[in-house]
């Protein structure tokens, strides 16, 4: 080959393979489960490869220089017009996130092979996989507004299919729906800010060319910048599961744990914060507010922001206390550390502040995938059983899966030198040192991650077992093991491989790790300490409650707070009434119009008058020939009267 | 002073007038006939005078027309009388009311 080859290329590959294998097994290997299996992962492992290969190749690029590549989509030409091209844009920040993305896809396809290797559908899954792969993709590689909202749209589509996998449920069925529904609400706001945008910039939607606007003028957006930046937040509201849009996280557990692990904890919901962190700029230009909204007066979005991911974080961690089924205390748990992300994004004053966000989304995509597998591995064993209660000793029976589950409880909890440590820490410094109260609320989050973490451990892991089933527990196959021994790898060097100084253009690589050890503890000691002894306080007090419990204390010391915890605090149950309501009150008005005025005054009226006319009109025929002469006569007495007056 | 258009036309819309009350309020169907050909008379008088005032013979020759007619339609209304006294044995206007809603 003559032709240069170029890196932008490869970008391509790397985004359609997958779309290739979604196509191929839906059109094609429906039938043939172990072909689609080995389509998708093969599409995904090469993915994998061109990342690598993406990364040799151009990893070392200079911060703020991207390569991008182009395929015109839509062209309105005229001076009103409005050109739309597809481009991949190849910079540090998305090599970091293809890496993440298809490494962790990669595992997690493989771990399904082993999981769902009894399941009568798993050609389709792995078809709706390889769909969201690309989409996940699209995501990560898009370089203007309206293309991310395709992928965005797109990955929600995925998402609904893989909640719903078994269909037949009428739970999984609802979750979907649900889960699709709120997304909704939040790209509403998503669609509405980016049309503000479009406005603002004077027809730009691209990144490039309105982080220009922005950085030469920080005024250009006027009045609607802070409008403009709440309204996107709002799509990461809903696709990050933030504050109050966060009911449909936790019912999504529906689906197979693999897409719990995939889509539900380490790359869909992260997509929200990979975007905040893509249009940072956004939040860079002056904040304003419109005069309607004025009240807000110093409050500026990225406070909101800060706020939203804060009361998550706590929010999360509290409901995740009550929690008896291994995949929602894992689900409550990935909302909390969404919330983490959010304050994260919020507390940032530069664009390069931003990265301690995308540091936290990839420790995290890592440890949170390894536990979700793994409590995967634990029900599989369990057979299917996923109350915590009915679990135990387990740390016998599943060597290979409880070492991991715990190297991935503690890298959650944030201890040293596990990478989560690492990402909290940062967090909690930027907090320390911007806004003191998102500090303390960061430090009591950590504590109560630690307490509810622990409480899984020992109660599903450690002691006796308390069923039959768990005591008939033994290890999964090598295919679903090896996946999770690679993640613990991972959640263990993520935090020495220096993630954030390579997207702030250092590099990646171990050289430096026996300084970045202990970094924390001379960078930042109040946080580093306080993370430390929050986490320390949340085991000590999960092993003083639940170390040798049969059955869970905590009702009994809380009482109703507890309830309410277990409840979800009602947010469930307050929507489902809102929604009555307003169906009832739509249903009301439209009944009233319908029988009132379609009925009423239409139809009925129609018949009314086509009655009055005939009566009227019958007094006429009196079948007396003189009486229809006199009329004759009279009518031409009046015309003849209008005629000559 | 002479006897001008107006005269004539004065004389022709009273025997049209007569005519239509004739029509109107009489009840014995030939009066009603007649008062008809009463009308189609009147007519022919106002053709008639106003050829002579405007010195052609367009109206007269309309005149020679309505004759015509009307002759060929007394013949077929007076036959659908005798046709319809045969069959009601009456000749009676208030009668003949069977097309009343």
């Amino acid at each position: 080959m003559n032709s240069e080859f170029k890196p932008e290329n490869l970008a391509w590959i790397i985004l359609l393979l997958p779309l290739l294998s979604a196509v191929l097994i839906t059109l094609g290997a429906r039938r043939d489960a172990r072909l689609s299996a080995v389509l998708s992962i093969s599409a995904v492992g090469i993915s994998f490869v061109g990342s690598i290969g993406l990364y040799i190749l151009v990893g070392a690029m200079e911060v703020g220089k991207a390569y991008s590549t182009a395929v015109t989509w839509l062209d309105i030409p005229g001076t009103q017009g409005l050109q739309i091209p597809l481009i991949l844009l190849v910079d540090r920040l998305s090599l970091m996130m293809l890496l993440v993305v298809t490494g962790v896809g990669l595992l997690i396809h493989i771990y399904s092979a082993g999981y769902m290797r009894e399941d009568p559908g798993r050609a389709r899954y792995f078809g709706c996989l390889s769909l969201f792969m690309f989409s996940m993709l699209g995501i990560v590689l898009a370089s203007n507004f309206v293309m991310m909202f395709i992928f965005w749209e797109l990955v929600g589509v995925s998402s609904y299919l893989l909640i719903g996998f078994w269909h037949e449920r009428p739970a999984a069925a609802d979750a979907a729906k649900k889960a699709f529904l709120t997304n909704r609400v939040g790209d509403f706001g998503f669609l509405l800010g980016i049309l503000l945008l479009w406005s603002a910039s004077q027809g730009r939607i691209d990144f490039e060319a309105l982080q220009a606007k922005v950085s030469v003028n920080p005024g250009v957006f006027g009045a609607m910048a802070g409008l403009a930046g709440l309204l996107i937040f709002c799509g990461a509201v809903g696709k990050s599961a933030q504050f109050p849009l966060h009911v449909w996280l936790p019912d999504a557990m529906e689906g197979p744990t693999p897409v719990s692990a995939l889509i539900h904890a380490a790359t869909m919901v992260a997509a929200g914060v990979y975007m905040l962190c893509r249009i940072f700029f956004i939040y860079l230009a002056t904040p304003a507010w419109p005069a309607s909204m004025a009240f807000l007066g110093n409050v500026t979005a990225l406070d909101i922001i800060a706020w939203v991911g804060a009361i998550t974080a706590l929010l999360a961690a509290l409901m995740a206390i009550q929690q008896n089924d291994i995949k929602r205390i894992l689900a409550y748990s990935t909302l909390s550390q969404l919330g983490y992300m959010v304050m994260a994004v919020g507390l940032s004053k530069t664009a390069a502040g931003s990265t301690t966000a995308i540091f936290h989304l990839i420790t995290h995509a890592f440890f949170k995938a390894l536990l979700f597998l793994a409590a995967g591995s634990v029900i599989l064993a369990v057979h299917h059983e996923q109350d915590i209660w009915k679990m135990g000793g387990l740390r016998q029976r599943m060597p290979a899966t409880h070492w991991t589950l715990l190297i991935g409880t503690l890298a959650l909890c944030g201890v040293p030198p596990l990478s989560g440590f690492y990402s909290k820490d940062a967090i909690l410094a930027l907090a320390w040192e911007h806004h003191r109260p998102l500090f303390v609320v960061g430090v009591a989050t950590a504590a109560l991650t630690a307490f509810y973490m622990f409480r899984l451990y020992f109660v599903a892991l450690l002691g006796k077992a308390r069923s039959d089933q768990a005591g008939h527990a033994h290890e999964s196959k090598a295919v679903m093991v090896v996946p999770l021994v690679l993640l613990a790898v991972g959640s263990v060097v993520m935090g020495l491989v220096g993630v954030e100084r390579y997207l702030v253009g250092g590099a990646l690589e171990v050289t430096g790790w026996q300084t970045a050890l202990l970094a924390p503890f001379h960078h930042a000691p109040t946080a580093a300490f306080a993370g430390l002894g929050a986490a320390a306080a949340g085991v000590l007090a999960a092993w003083a409650l639940y170390g040798r419990a049969a059955s869970d204390p905590l009702p009994g010391l809380l009482g109703p707070v507890a309830h309410a915890m277990a409840q979800r605090f009602y947010f469930d149950e307050i929507y489902a009434w809102l929604i009555r309501c307003t169906h009832e009150a739509l249903s009301y008005v439209a009944d009233w119009f319908d029988r009132w005025i379609v009925a009423g005054l239409l139809v009925k009226g129609a018949e009314g008058t086509s009655v009055l006319l005939g009566w009227g009109l019958r007094l006429l025929q009196t079948g007396h020939v003189q009486f229809y002469a006199f009329l004759f006569a009279a009518g031409l007495a009046v015309m003849l009267w209008w005629a000559l007056r | 002073m002479g006897i001008g258009l107006q005269h004539y036309l004065a004389v022709s819309a009273l025997l049209f007038c007569i005519g239509l009350l004739g029509v109107v309020l009489r009840r014995s169907l030939l009066v009603i006939y007649m008062s008809l050909e009463l009308m189609l008379n009147a007519a022919n008088l106002a053709f008639v005078a106003f050829s002579r005032f405007r010195g052609d013979l367009d109206g007269q020759v309309m005149v020679f027309f309505i004759i015509t007619v009307a002759a060929a339609e007394v013949a077929v209304g007076l036959a659908l009388i005798v046709a319809l006294y045969r069959r009601r044995q009456t000749v009676q206007a208030e009668d003949l009311a069977s097309l009343k809603l």
